[in-house]
């Protein structure tokens, strides 16, 4: 047979696979390599999904997502943020985030078109982009600044060629969150060099030290930016696979076109939980938010405490501690904790390469499971 | 604005506990960023004033092979004048078989738990005790036959850790 696609086969498979071959075979391990919340998704939310199948709500919806949820959508971005999207022309409901980057990218992008990626950064963002026939070019984010995004660095990395920049905060895997006036600062620089912003605000909600700000909310920004959140981690709705896009009509427009042909619609039924989500899930949020929050601070202060130097991140469920002080590569690092000690990292370099010396720490876990986990660690680095 | 920092600080530290009463001030103390004394003389304080009632442990008696029977009761009242229900309700939650004692709206003004060994001691208890009190109307027993959350508390099997352990 012929060769595959080389654009795909160009692209290395992620850095994660491995770890996941080896826990497989392993009892008792205690994992922080998980990117989704520990709880379930909030019973209110499960039994109105529950009843839209007994009513028979089972086909297929607009290609845009039941006018309902948009409307809903409208309204909570409204309360938010103060941003105004039109739910006919200027939302689309896809199948999470995951779709929605993918669409984005193929909507912006024409063979050659460059977009920025500040790393370290989700795993997903470089290989959408090099699918969508663009090329990805990252940016470097430094420990000391807490991995936020300098405008600088983004106005250094601009070419001819650049179509857009892509913003994750709060950041996963840093944690790292920006304020209003580092990401107007950016802002400028797209407007500068009119630029598109893509902007994953999933983590929002997940915003500890400041509330979180969108960056269409900010002067210049709205025209430019493609807005893309999802129900998985506010409201612990991860295997629903729900999301939206929000951009200008006629971004949304050509957005719309690819979801049309390659996925329809997201599915009504994930579509029916996230309206009950928006109209009445906001205390669960709340009260989910104040418990990663003390696990938060619970976990990095004995990550500290255990001699792994950690800085608070303001957002997100990752802590993000450099293992630099043990001499050991965060590869080596993250297979020797999980072999000796059943703890299971993820090594910083599958983030990008300026996530080496460190290690991402899921700490959406049992307070209790994170203890047994910071002791466990700290009887592996006594064992250097 | 520091006073209600403040009050925030209490507050994030009576919902730790009341999720988990044994959370050591060592611990709350980490999850909330306040030093390990200023939480033990917040937690004192709470405790003096009352507002810390008391420290128990939900034990499922079933599971624990205890026979233990509970009874909700709800007794119509002659409210006095003055007092309202005051006095009567103090009747009734000296006993030491009344676990609770509450007034609520409704057809009924008192509904009282008792526990008991057996349904028959139960039963005594109300015919013997409650019903007879100055005041006590009527009552009407409902037995409790099966407990599947007590107080936020789930008494059947929690759904486990469905999560991948990685994502690859």
């Amino acid at each position: 047979v012929k060769s595959l696609s080389q654009n795909v086969l160009s692209c290395p498979a992620s850095g994660i696979r491995r770890f996941f071959d080896l826990v497989a075979e392993m009892d008792d391990v205690i994992s922080l390599g998980v990117g989704e919340p520990d709880f379930v998704t909030p019973w209110r939310v499960r039994e109105a999904a529950i009843y839209s199948l007994e009513q028979g709500h089972t086909q297929y919806t607009s290609n845009y997502g039941l006018r309902e949820l948009r409307d809903e959508i409208a309204r909570y971005l409204c309360n938010l943020y103060g941003l105004a999207y039109d739910a006919v022309h200027e939302i689309l409901v896809t199948v999470g985030v995951s779709e929605a980057l993918d669409v984005a990218f193929r909507a912006l992008l024409n063979p050659g078109d460059e977009v920025l990626i500040p790393e370290p950064c989700y795993v997903s963002y470089a290989p959408c982009v090099i699918f969508a026939g663009g090329v990805a070019v990252p940016i470097a984010t430094r420990a000391e600044d807490g991995f936020r995004l300098r405008a600088e660095d983004v106005a250094a990395h601009i070419t001819p060629k650049t179509k857009a920049v892509l913003l994750s905060f709060p950041s996963n895997p840093t944690g790292a969150t920006m304020d209003r006036a580092g990401l107007q600062a950016i802002v400028r620089v797209a407007v500068d060099n009119d630029l598109y912003i893509v902007s994953d605000e999933i983590y929002d909600r997940l915003s500890y030290d400041a509330p979180h700000v969108s960056v269409a909310s900010l002067p210049g920004a709205r025209e430019r930016t493609i807005l893309l959140n999802g129900f998985s981690k506010a409201f612990a709705m991860t295997g629903w696979r729900i999301g939206y896009a929000c951009a200008p009509a006629p971004v949304l427009e050509v957005m719309m076109k690819i979801h049309q042909y390659t996925m329809l619609c997201a599915p009504i039924t994930a579509q029916k939980a996230a309206i009950e989500a928006l109209r009445s899930g906001e205390k669960d949020t709340l009260e989910m938010v104040a418990d990663y929050d003390r696990r938060r601070r619970l976990f990095v202060s004995g990550l500290n405490r255990i001699g792994l130097s950690c800085p608070m991140p303001g957002g997100a469920f990752y802590a993000f501690p450099s293992v630099e002080s043990t001499g050991l590569s965060e590869e080596v690092f993250a297979e020797r904790l999980l072999m000796e000690q059943r703890v299971l990292v993820v090594p910083g370099n599958v983030f990008g390469a300026p996530g080496r010396g460190h290690v991402r720490c899921c700490y959406a876990t049992a307070t209790p499971k994170l203890e047994q986990a910071l002791e466990r660690m700290a009887t592996f680095l006594k064992s250097l | 604005m520091e006073i209600s920092n403040a009050n925030n600080k209490t507050n994030e530290i009576l919902h730790i506990l009341e999720q988990d009463a044994r959370t050591p001030p060592a611990r709350i103390a980490a999850m909330t960023g306040l030093e390990e004394d200023a939480v033990r003389k917040t937690i004192a304080e709470l405790e003096e004033s009352g507002a810390i009632r008391s420290y128990k442990t939900r034990i499922d008696w079933e599971k624990a092979g205890e026979a233990r029977v509970f009874a909700f009761i709800d007794v119509a009242a002659q409210p006095e004048r003055g007092t309202g229900y005051d006095r009567i309700a103090e009747r009734i939650y000296r006993y030491p078989e009344v676990h609770s004692v509450y007034l609520v709206s409704g057809s009924q003004d008192l509904r009282v738990v008792v526990e008991g060994a057996t349904m028959q001691e139960v039963a005594n208890f109300v015919a013997e005790k409650l019903a007879p009190i100055d005041g006590v109307r009527g009552t009407a027993t409902h037995f409790l036959l099966k407990k599947y959350k007590d107080d936020g508390v789930l008494f059947v099997d929690r759904e486990p850790d469905r999560r991948l352990a990685v994502m690859p």
